[in-house]
């Protein structure tokens, strides 16, 4: 026998903070194909209207804002009809948050499986993060639509060739959720008082982000708040793009993007960290 | 000599005990700055051996400590030992769910473990889409399962039923299609975990010839079990676990033996040590004594064919209980259950209330017992819930002679068909 031998896997009690494994997520590519799969397929099964609460979703809460938001509190919409005004942002918004908040329970709700089978288990995230897409994709076709239809009828949208960032505001939002759903994720396993935290946080994000007001109505003085928060940029410059209204800023993007890249990383080392040893202590 | 496909050197895993939440994140922090200062984790030091039977001081524990073996290609390991030894946390760190402690663990071709048949099933979905699912779970390529969809179903027997959704499937049917598809894995080194505890036997003889044809083909296998017989038949060596530690490595029929004489010496005296591992107790009360006497009130472990005999128990009550209820559990050496034994007056179940203190109990048997092995398991529960108080599984060993009791006649046959002779009344017309 020779004196080293090749081994083809080696069981260590730590892992190096840099190896991700990303060679062996696409290896598991199958895996994720399938979990996209059943995620979509199995959603509105044993329901009567089926896939028709994609469209009806969006839609109930645009009208819900239009009545409350605009007609009571008179919260202007930089002129844009106040339907499309909200359609525009619960579009994105709903894929960052459903993305966070079903990407944050990752462990916990997966530790059955977990516990029983190794893969690698950033493909439970990532296949969120496709199967929301998914789902965005039809919610945007429902935008497209109305978008369209209040294109031809009003002089009021202005789209612009800020377009052709749209594929790319999408993507930052999709993988804005992933990093903070597997930070939370990741930390849930000991401290499950984060799993009260997420929902209740998303939807005081959600306020704090330009979305049932545009960000030109933040008084200037708190507009830095409002700024910080790195979904702020990514809708805005949507909207932009679409109606022609709100501010598109170059360095609000840009702030954006890093915050995503930074903390992405961050949360792929803890997620990395956490999925050798969260059986212990889930 | 065959190549090495699994090496394993100075594994351990610690474990926390007690309840996760106050004092983890002072435990965290401390541990974190022992690290920055570059030194040892403070808190492995005062990990205790893995023993349940004793409470240990430490709230850490080694599940498994330095444990160290070599698996050549093409062979069929068996790894027993008693519940809590530590063999479900060796799989764990072998199928990569869980990280060891210190160690290391060095595997050459791919692995896949079977801890459990049908992971990740999805009601909703069809057999053959859960055939999909659970396959790319264990590790294959579609392909793979495209290639092998057929050979699936056809092993599963339940090809009437693949397009229905699995949660209108019973248990059964969903046992057999996850096995189907894990049978079909085709790693270098597969794991199995007692999946065989579940189905009938005409499909428990299916999984045991599958395994069987797994290692005829080369390939190597871990094997898992309480089940010593199916150990025994699959197993070319068998390596038993104690306390966290290798207590033996080597042929499968000389680990098999010492793992059944440790108990052996309950029997000199009668008395079960403070130490002795127990199944299950939840301190109220303990089993001190069990002999096994004659009518002439001779301890004995030998019973002639026919020959009528008293279990004698000694049990401390710690508090006073109300309406228990002993059982005397007798079974085949090789772990499969012959008969329950309770107190009962008439039709009814009888919970007895018992003082603080010691009490002796006998129970007088009339079974005739077939020639053979028997291991005897003792326990008391409350008889309202049946929660367990306190139960010792194979406390005492009898052997049943061929020879018959004073006039009796003997046993004529080579071949023992079953474990009891009942009372029968025979007619011919």
């Amino acid at each position: 026998m020779n004196a080293k031998q090749n081994w083809d896997l080696i069981i260590k009690p730590k892992a190096s903070w840099h190896k991700l494994h990303l060679g062996e997520i696409m290896r598991y590519k199958d895996l994720l194909f399938l979990f996209v799969k059943r995620d979509f397929v199995a959603l509105y099964k044993q329901t009567i209207l089926g896939p028709l609460w994609f469209f009806l979703q969006p839609i109930i809460t645009a009208i819900t804002f239009t009545v409350i938001f605009g007609n009571l509190a008179h919260i202007p919409t930089d002129g844009v009809p106040q339907v499309l005004f909200y359609l525009s942002g619960i579009t994105l918004w709903n894929y960052f948050s459903d993305t966070l908040t079903k990407t944050s329970d990752t462990f916990t709700a997966n530790a059955n499986i977990f516990g029983k089978v190794y893969f690698p288990r950033m493909i439970v995230p990532l296949s969120v993060v496709f199967s929301n897409l998914l789902k965005m994709g039809v919610q945007f076709f429902l935008f497209i639509l109305v978008w369209v239809y209040y294109l031809m009828r009003s002089d009021q949208i202005h789209p612009n060739s800020v377009l052709l960032l749209v594929p790319f505001l999408i993507i930052l939002m999709g993988l804005l959720g992933l990093a903070f759903g597997v930070i939370i994720s990741s930390l849930t396993t000991k401290y499950r008082d984060l799993k009260f935290l997420v929902v209740f946080g998303v939807q005081l994000l959600m306020y704090a982000s330009p979305i049932v007001y545009p960000l030109s109505m933040v008084p200037q003085k708190y507009k830095w708040i409002i700024l910080a928060n790195p979904t702020t940029s990514i809708i805005e410059t949507f909207k932009y793009a679409f109606l022609g209204v709100g501010e598109f800023n170059w360095m609000h993007l840009a702030y954006s993007l890093v915050f995503t890249i930074i903390f992405l990383i961050i949360g792929l080392i803890i997620f990395n960290k956490v999925e050798r040893s969260f059986m212990d202590s889930v | 000599m065959q190549e090495v496909v699994l090496k394993i050197e100075d594994l351990s895993k610690v474990y926390r005990l007690g309840e996760l939440g106050t004092g983890t994140i002072s435990h965290d922090l401390n541990r974190w700055w022992y690290k920055i200062r570059g030194k040892q984790d403070p808190y492995l030091k005062l990990a205790d051996v893995n023993d349940r039977s004793k409470a240990g001081g430490s709230d850490y524990v080694w599940s498994l400590k330095d444990i160290n073996f070599e698996v050549k290609k093409g062979e069929v390991l068996g790894i027993i030992g008693k519940n809590g030894a530590g063999k479900s946390t060796l799989l764990k760190i072998l199928s990569q769910i869980t990280s060891p402690t210190t160690g290391e663990v060095k595997i050459k071709g791919r692995i896949a473990a079977l801890l459990e048949v049908g992971t990740g099933f999805h009601q909703d979905l069809t057999g053959r889409e859960n055939i999909f699912l659970n396959g790319a779970i264990l590790g294959m390529t579609k392909e793979e399962i495209v290639d092998k969809l057929d050979e699936i179903i056809e092993f599963s027997g339940i090809a009437k039923y693949i397009d229905t959704p699995v949660k209108r499937y019973s248990s059964g049917m969903m046992v057999r299609l996850g096995f189907a598809v894990a049978a079909h894995l085709e790693p270098e080194i597969l794991i199995v975990d007692e999946v065989l505890a579940v189905g009938d036997q005409e499909f428990q003889d299916k999984c045991i010839g599958k395994m069987k044809s797994v290692s005829n083909s080369g390939r190597t296998v871990l094997f898992v079990s309480h089940n010593l017989s199916a150990v025994q038949n699959l197993c070319s060596t068998c390596m038993y676990l104690k306390h966290g530690q290798i207590q033996e490595i080597g042929s499968t029929s000389k680990v098999i033996e010492s793992y059944l004489s440790e108990n052996k010496n309950v029997q000199l005296t009668g008395e079960i040590p403070a130490d002795f591992y127990r199944q299950y107790t939840n301190g109220e009360a303990y089993f001190r004594k069990i002999v096994i006497k004659d009518s002439d009130e001779n301890i004995i472990d030998k019973l002639a064919f026919n020959q009528p005999f008293k279990v004698a128990l000694e049990l401390e009550a710690i508090k006073d209980l109300k309406n228990v209820m002993i059982n005397i559990n007798v079974g085949t050496t090789l772990g499969q259950p012959v008969l329950y034994a309770v107190d009962k007056k008439g039709p009814v179940y009888v919970g007895r209330d018992l003082n603080k203190g010691k009490h002796t109990i006998e129970a007088k048997f009339n079974t005739r017992l077939l020639p053979g092995n028997y291991s005897f398991t003792i326990g008391i529960s409350y008889l309202a819930n049946g929660s367990t108080i306190d139960w010792v599984e194979n406390v005492y060993f009898i052997s049943v002679d061929k020879v018959g009791y004073a006039k009796e006649g003997n046993y004529p046959w080579d071949d023992v068909h079953g474990y009891i002779e009942p009372d029968t009344n025979w007619n011919y017309n």
